[in-house]
């Protein structure tokens, strides 16, 4: 009893303990002299493995949730003969939630799964240890542009796959269950607001690109420099990236919703 | 060289982002409505808004002509003071006209439905519609029906519900 | 400099050093100093910590006690920023040679180069060739990371090593795993240079001859002290039994054949616990 007690009060300093080792590491990496003129090929260099090597896999979901949606929404509009408000169903779940998180949790096993991987085969095989001793600090020379490259990407996929999501329902509501194309747009419009809906989608988008990418780099930096090691790296970075979206997001829909 | 085709699909990447973001802004929230914002407000009593909320629409004859600005309570009167923004191309709505509340189909959502009189003077920014019908709602609607089936086909009952019927009617027409 | 009264002949002087790592004790008080423009050799077996010597000398761990000198001053009470430039002064070869596995081998010679100077690209290559060639590769220059074989990524990372033409360069296990072929081309280029640079040399290593062949001045170190000390001949005339097995290879000795245990008899018969 006693044992289990002191178990679960282990569990907790550990986790407390990573917490502020991952703070500190953030702190480190955000806070530094900025390089322009260095980062600027690296960072662009990352946004490409991060941000568009994502994309197929966003484009390609983005459209089937879409479609799913008009579908689903279209059969269940039609019992209350409301199929005209079907595109403002597809463009608020999409555009307050479903983009943000289900890009978030895509990027999280596509982008933040690979982003660990490469940094902890990089720290395995010494490559970090050798560019400090060549005097290159790997916090800015290899977290910092992947880390931002994330947070800039986030948004966009999610401004994508949610464009590509409102057009997969309209290509299944309007183009071929028969729904009024005007009807369909203009309802949309009027229930859509651009700064609850939309920028707040953004907003979460932002925060989740920066959470996902932080615990993947993180992961990776911190992570027991073996085969082994990097594989339990690569899946508490999904596992951890998945649960920390899906709760701020709750926490995040609270506030905007005002009650807080 | 190899990093100049990384550049191109970068920059294509965030032109793909800012395109899907000004699609959404204007294709999906109809932003185009909000930023021209150089049109006039006007003002209206209401006796009772019903579900009306701020940014349903304003429309004449089924034609959207503008959204709802604000929604207060006058604290003296106990009046719901709604204040329409209507678009700059709409600047000919007669003084004279009156605002009703409705209900897009039986469930949907409130908006306002300006009834142009035959003034000639304009209503201008910050003018006051002054005849208004309050939202139609509809648990009072089945109250009354309730209660006009519970006393009977009652002569004196029946003129009452008919003029409040004709609020129904205009909105089908709509 | 500095030391203009006091002209040191030790580049590196490591004082009093003990490091522990969690309740292991890795070193206990070691005295050690690397001579300049000499192959200083320390020899130990595996486990006992020699990389973690690279690590001290290099800063990237700190010593519970004890002060580490590089050109008389103490590396870990510098600033950061302080550090980074002193450690352009540093080459580190790696065991694995841990190459960046994303560049070719000319870039991963460049690296520095890119990093610490504002050259021109011309400049640029000319000094990487110039350092490739130093280590015969420099056909191999546009291969990358990933297919070069151990001997030649290690060479390459060599290269990458001198490339800021460092005061110190410290030599990882540089034969562990490696063909005899690599292995000699490995010491000759050590030697020459050692020689031809001026550089001071580290080689931490468990192999005896090929760093009784290379060095100046060998260390011998074990259960975190210094237990032998001096020219590879001097070692090999040495009568200190721990010296003696390690030299010669045997079995059993001083460094016990049997990791520490129970006595063998008790612990058949159950009288220890599991």
């Amino acid at each position: 009893m006693i044992e289990s007690i002191a178990s679960l009060g282990r569990w907790g300093l550990d986790g407390l303990e990573g917490l502020g080792r991952a703070t500190v590491f953030l702190l480190r990496t955000l806070i530094r002299r900025p390089r322009f003129i260095k980062s600027f090929p690296l960072l662009i260099r990352e946004i490409y493995s991060v941000g568009v090597l994502s994309l197929l896999i966003i484009l390609v979901s983005g459209l089937f949730i879409g479609m799913v949606l008009g579908l689903q929404g279209y059969h269940t509009l039609e019992k209350f003969s409301a199929t005209q408000q079907l595109g403002q169903l597809i463009a608020l779940s999409v555009v307050r939630e479903l983009g943000p998180v289900v890009t978030a949790l895509l990027f999280a096993g596509r982008a933040g799964s690979a982003l660990t991987a490469e940094i902890g085969l990089m720290k395995a095989t010494e490559q970090l240890t050798s560019m400090e001793m060549i005097g290159v600090d790997p916090l800015w020379r290899i977290i910092s542009p992947r880390f931002w490259a994330g947070f800039i990407s986030m948004p966009l996929l999610m401004l994508i796959f949610s464009a590509i999501a409102i057009y997969g329902g309209y290509l299944v509501g309007v183009s071929w269950l028969g729904v009024d194309g005007g009807s369909f747009w203009s309802n949309m419009q009027a229930g859509v607001n651009f700064h609850e809906d939309v920028l707040n989608g953004v907003i979460k988008s932002i925060v989740f690109g920066g959470v996902v990418t932080w615990i993947a780099v993180f992961q990776g930096y911190d992570c027991v420099p073996t085969a082994e090691g990097i594989s339990r790296a690569t899946t508490k970075s999904v596992v951890y990236a998945s649960l920390a979206v899906l709760g701020l997001d709750f926490v995040l829909t609270t506030m905007m919703l005002g009650g807080w | 060289m190899k990093t100049r085709t990384v550049e191109i699909f970068v920059g294509l990447f965030l032109l793909a982002g800012i395109l899907s973001l000004v699609m959404l802004a204007f294709q999906v929230s109809g932003l185009a409505n909000i930023i021209g914002r150089n049109g006039y407000e006007i003002q209206a009593n209401f006796d009772n808004i019903g579900d009306l909320r701020i940014h349903a629409p304003v429309s004449i004859g089924g034609v959207r002509v503008g959204e709802v600005a604000s929604i207060q309570l006058n604290p003296s009167t106990f009046k719901a003071v709604v204040t329409m923004h209507i678009d700059p191309n709409q600047n000919a709505i007669p003084t004279d006209s009156s605002a009703s509340i409705f209900t897009e189909g039986l469930l949907g959502s409130n908006y306002i439905s300006l009834s142009p009189g035959f003034s000639n003077t304009n209503l201008k920014n910050g003018d006051k519609i002054q005849t208004t019908h309050s939202a139609l709602i509809l648990e009072n609607l089945i109250g009354q029906l309730m209660y006009k089936i519970g006393s009977g086909n009652d002569n004196s009952t029946s003129s009452n519900s008919s003029s409040s019927n004709s609020k129904p009617t205009s909105e089908i027409t709509k | 400099m500095g030391y203009k009264f006091q002209m040191s002949d030790n580049l590196v002087t490591l004082r009093n050093v003990s490091f522990n790592r969690k309740d292991r004790i890795i070193f206990n008080n070691v005295e050690l100093d690397i001579a300049r423009g000499k192959i200083t050799a320390v020899l130990g077996p595996s486990g006992t910590g020699k990389t973690t010597l690279l690590r001290l000398i290099g800063a990237q761990l700190k010593p519970d006690s004890g002060t580490v000198l590089f050109d008389n001053q103490n590396i870990h009470q510098l600033s950061r920023y302080d550090l980074y430039q002193l450690r352009r002064r540093i080459g580190m070869l790696f065991q694995s040679g841990a190459l960046f596995t994303n560049l070719s081998a000319f870039e991963n010679v460049a690296f520095p180069l890119r990093e610490h100077t504002k050259l021109s690209e011309n400049l640029i290559r000319d000094l990487v060739l110039l350092k490739l060639q130093a280590v015969g590769l420099r056909g191999a220059r546009d291969l990358m990371a990933s297919e070069l074989s151990g001997g030649m990524s290690r060479r390459v990372a060599l290269a990458r090593g001198i490339a800021l033409d460092p005061q110190l360069i410290m030599y990882d296990e540089p034969f562990t795993g490696q063909d005899p072929i690599a292995i000699g081309v490995l010491m000759k280029l050590i030697r020459t240079l050692n020689d031809a640079l001026g550089m001071t040399s580290i080689v931490v290593s468990h192999d005896v001859q090929e760093v009784f062949a290379i060095a100046d001045y060998v260390y011998v170190i074990s259960n975190g002290k210094i237990i032998g000390q001096g020219s590879p001949t001097e070692l090999q005339s040495s009568q200190a039994p721990a010296v003696v097995q390690f030299i010669k290879g045997l079995p059993d000795g001083v460094v016990p054949f049997h990791y520490p245990a129970a006595d063998f008899k008790k612990d058949l018969l159950g009288e220890t616990q599991r």
